[in-house]
């Protein structure tokens, strides 16, 4: 307990728009379950749109992994399948009756069951889709046997939700689904928390895992960070990984026998009105969160933070995995001479704009690019924001030349496209990193297959 | 500036693809994204970005050579009329000195722009910024008195040869503003070393030896103080002369953290080092000239500052920039006490680095996948 993580690189991004600790329930008619978050998933549709559904009820399956279904997050009406270009299906809508009945998966206590018994309750239920793994980040495999599994207790990405309001009220249902978690890996369960974001009381009681402390700027809250530092990946390791609300979700499975899909989600924005807490559920439609509740600018609403969250419209729902929704203004406006300008109340990460007098202000930051594509030019750049023992440029040429040894060599197993976001933020080249990154690992999962 | 955007919005369509002048579309683009930060918002990944992009990264390398520019405009009327032995006030050195330097500022940038927008064209790309540094060097590393067309040959050649066969900015193996000099230094050595190019119309009687050229014969009897050289009150090349100078660019740099640290402190220990063994040697006159001296003679604190921390041409790892830099600076002062074909080992020292460059970084990173590979081994044993 005494050893405390502490990660050096990195960046907070201070914006505008922190999220009140004020919690209200979201009065939402619709929610949707959105395959494309389930990276690599096909799904195979199991209802047909009419069906009435209870929260637990089938949706699809995958068609490359057959035993993993995805099911409903609440009871009522499945309505819709929205597709986009060649039908790929992108979200399956379901109206909710507002009862919020859940199939019985009867309750046992995990500790009376083993793994398998264990694997097949989460994966009948759907909660199983609550674990990823690492690594490509894709839901995890039910064959394998984890090495180690990993729990972050708070998230230090900007404007990220106050993982301890979560936790309150929910601690018993927390230990049940840590209790499940240790059954379903050869190591250990780490629980890891956060020096400032996390209060140190709060995981006193916590049994059955290890409890690990990290200090630092974003991206201390990312999986790879801390998987990197307690228990790094090797070619041929599997570790898996889930957020806290994932393991209450899991725990009042086991506790009640039931899908409780229900979680709490930050609204966080500069051009939010009223940003605060809401009572939701998985899938949630967003929008009786924001009508009346932003400005009038043309907006983006992103499912998640500014840095990974999915865009979607003011009428859209909330990610799978989504813990927040995030409001900022569209940057599609052109700014005479901006490059040449000094730039006060311009935010940047190098010193190039006077940003650096005012490390404490809170910034409105737009969508803007502020540039066009270049080349990688500047080195040693990107390393000030990435805590790794990895060549992030390197590894992102040898993802574009495509060359599998040298990725694996150069530790892509270790990584995610999420931990790239701070250097695609920072770059002046103005690369899309992530999405390079995240090819990276879709062609390694392919030749890995 | 409202006006400005309508009449560019105006005007657009013409030179987007089935307009008439498509063919100029990079062109077009390169004065609209000049004028206005285009307007494109994030589509994939991070929603938000830093405000910083190539222009205002190139704009502060250029903001860093002014002094040493001002200066240098300054040095060239004062070294001239030094020379006539002429006394005169400030205005009158630096007016002499912006009609000599001016011109060829115009020329790189005119010959170098063009082909970069010539090259952006056929690819199709955006223009790269990548120039607007380049064509601020070359002027500050030749001789004041070099011929306008001798120049714009160098400077054809360093951009083609030097960059856009590799791909353009960021894909270069060595820097371009270097491959200008040396190809200045090896095609047309009457205009770029002895004694008579240093200063601007000399008066034939005067020595206009730089310090590196007494060096050289040994004449250190005549030798400039080292407070001259610090100062910048010595012949040489438009740029390089004061140290001071260079090293006002050389804080605006480090500050933004646009130039690697690592690099510049490792090339100016290299140089002292070096300078040290030969003192300890102590063989001739040159071995025993006191190891700073090395450090403000010649081009060395510019090429440090503004040549060697190339953030494309130097090593890329951090461990890289270290030996990279510290081989430069050694590699200088060798070439200059060692070789009496070439006075200025700096130039040829980074251009021979800079090959290496890759080299050393691959070791680096191979060290990197060995420590990868041994946690393997480790956890399959346990």
């Amino acid at each position: 307990m005494s050893t405390v993580y502490s990660v050096k690189k990195g960046l907070d991004i201070k914006l505008l728009g922190e999220a009140e600790k004020t919690i209200i329930d979201l009065d939402a008619k619709r929610f949707a379950i959105k395959p494309p978050d389930f990276i690599g998933c096909f799904p195979k549709m199991l209802v047909k749109e009419g069906d009435s559904v209870k929260a637990g009820t089938p949706l699809f399956f995958d068609k490359y992994r057959e035993n993993i279904t995805y099911t409903s997050p609440v009871s009522g009406k499945f309505v819709e399948i929205k597709r986009g270009a060649k039908r790929k299906i992108l979200e399956l809508i379901i109206e909710s009756d507002g009862k919020f009945e859940s199939l019985d998966f009867g309750s046992t206590d995990a500790g009376s069951l083993d793994k398998q018994q264990v694997t097949e309750k989460l994966l009948k239920s759907g909660v199983w889709p609550l674990i990823r793994q690492r690594p490509y980040a894709v839901v995890a495999n039910p064959d394998d046997t984890p090495k180690s599994i990993f729990v972050s207790a708070f998230n230090s990405a900007p404007l990220a939700p106050d993982y301890e309001l979560m936790i309150k009220g929910n601690e018993k249902a927390l230990q049940a689904g840590l209790d499940v978690l240790a059954k379903l890996t050869s190591g250990k369960v780490h629980l890891n928390i956060h020096a400032k974001l996390n209060h140190p009381d709060t995981f006193k009681n916590v049994s059955n895992v290890q409890v690990n402390t990290f200090s630092g700027p974003h991206p201390s809250g990312n999986v790879s960070v801390q998987v990197s530092r307690l228990d790094p990946i090797n070619k041929g390791d599997v570790v898996w990984y889930t957020d806290v609300q994932g393991v209450i979700t899991m725990g009042k499975l086991f506790l009640t026998g039931k899908y409780d899909s229900s979680r709490m989600v930050a609204l966080t924005g500069s051009e939010v009105l009223k940003p605060r807490y809401y009572r939701a559920h998985t899938g949630a439609n967003i929008t009786n969160m924001v009508v009346d509740n932003v400005t009038d600018n043309k907006n983006r609403f992103i499912s998640g933070d500014v840095l990974t969250g999915i865009k979607i419209e003011s009428d859209g729902f909330i990610g799978f995995y989504d813990s927040m929704v995030t409001v900022i203004p569209e940057g599609d406006y052109y700014e005479f001479f901006g490059w040449a300008h000094p730039g006060f109340g311009k935010w940047s990460f190098s010193k190039t704009y006077p940003s650096w007098l005012t490390p404490n202000k809170k910034y409105r930051l737009d969508t803007n690019m502020h540039g066009g594509l270049r080349a990688f030019v500047l080195t040693g750049l990107y390393e000030k924001v990435f805590p790794f023992d990895i060549y992030p440029m390197q590894l992102m040429k040898a993802i574009l030349v495509e060359d599998i040894d040298l990725m694996e060599n150069l530790g892509i197993y270790e990584i995610d496209a999420e931990d790239f976001a701070l250097c695609e933020v920072i770059d002046p080249s103005k690369i899309s990193m992530q999405e390079l990154v995240r090819n990276g690992l879709e062609l390694m999962r392919k030749e890995m297959s | 500036m409202k006006a400005l955007r309508k009449f560019i919005d105006k005007q657009k369509p013409h030179f987007q693809k089935g307009g008439k002048f498509h063919w100029l579309e990079s062109t077009f683009d390169g004065f609209e994204t000049f004028l206005f930060v285009p307007n494109t918002v994030t589509t994939k990944g991070a929603h938000i970005r830093d405000s910083i992009d190539m222009k205002r990264t190139m704009i502060v390398v250029v903001l860093a050579t002014l002094p040493a520019l001002i200066f240098g405009m300054w040095n060239v009327g004062y070294q001239h009329f030094l020379s006539l032995g002429e006394t005169t006030d400030f205005w009158q050195n630096i007016g002499y000195g912006a009609l000599k330097v001016v011109p060829i500022i115009v020329v790189s940038y005119a010959v170098g722009l063009g082909i970069e927008f010539y090259f952006a064209q056929i690819k199709g790309h955006e223009i790269n910024e990548g120039y607007l540094v380049t064509g601020m060097l070359i002027p500050l590393i030749v001789p004041p008195d070099i011929p306008l067309w001798i120049l714009a040959v160098a400077v054809a050649f360093a951009v083609i040869f030097g960059k856009e066969v590799f791909g353009g900015t960021g894909m270069n193996v060595v820097n371009p503003a270097l491959v200008a000099r040396a190809f200045l230094f090896f095609a047309y050595p009457g205009d770029m070393s002895g004694d008579k190019v240093w200063i601007a119309e000399k008066a034939d009687t005067f020595s206009g030896a730089t310090p590196l050229g007494n060096a050289l014969v040994g004449n250190f009897n005549h030798f400039h103080s080292f407070s001259d050289m610090f100062m910048g009150f010595i012949p040489g090349s438009v740029g390089e002369t004061s140290t001071l100078m260079i090293l006002i660019g050389a804080v605006i740099l480090l500050y933004t953290g646009i130039a690697s640290w690592r690099v510049m402190v490792s090339v100016f220990a290299g140089g002292l080092v070096m300078g040290l063994l030969f003192n300890w040697w102590g063989a001739n006159e040159y071995m025993e000239l006191p190891a700073y001296y090395h450090l403000v003679m010649g081009g060395f604190a510019f090429g440090a500052v503004f040549m060697a921390t190339d953030p494309v041409t130097s090593a890329q790892t951090a461990r890289g920039k270290y030996i990279y830099g510290f081989l430069v600076g050694v590699m200088a002062v060798l070439i200059r006490v060692f070789n009496p074909a070439y006075p200025e080992g700096m130039m040829l020292a980074i251009l021979l680095m800079n090959v290496f460059a890759p080299l050393i970084d691959h070791y680096v990173i191979e060290s990197n996948i060995k420590k990868r590979l041994k946690r393997l081994k480790v956890a399959v044993n346990s």
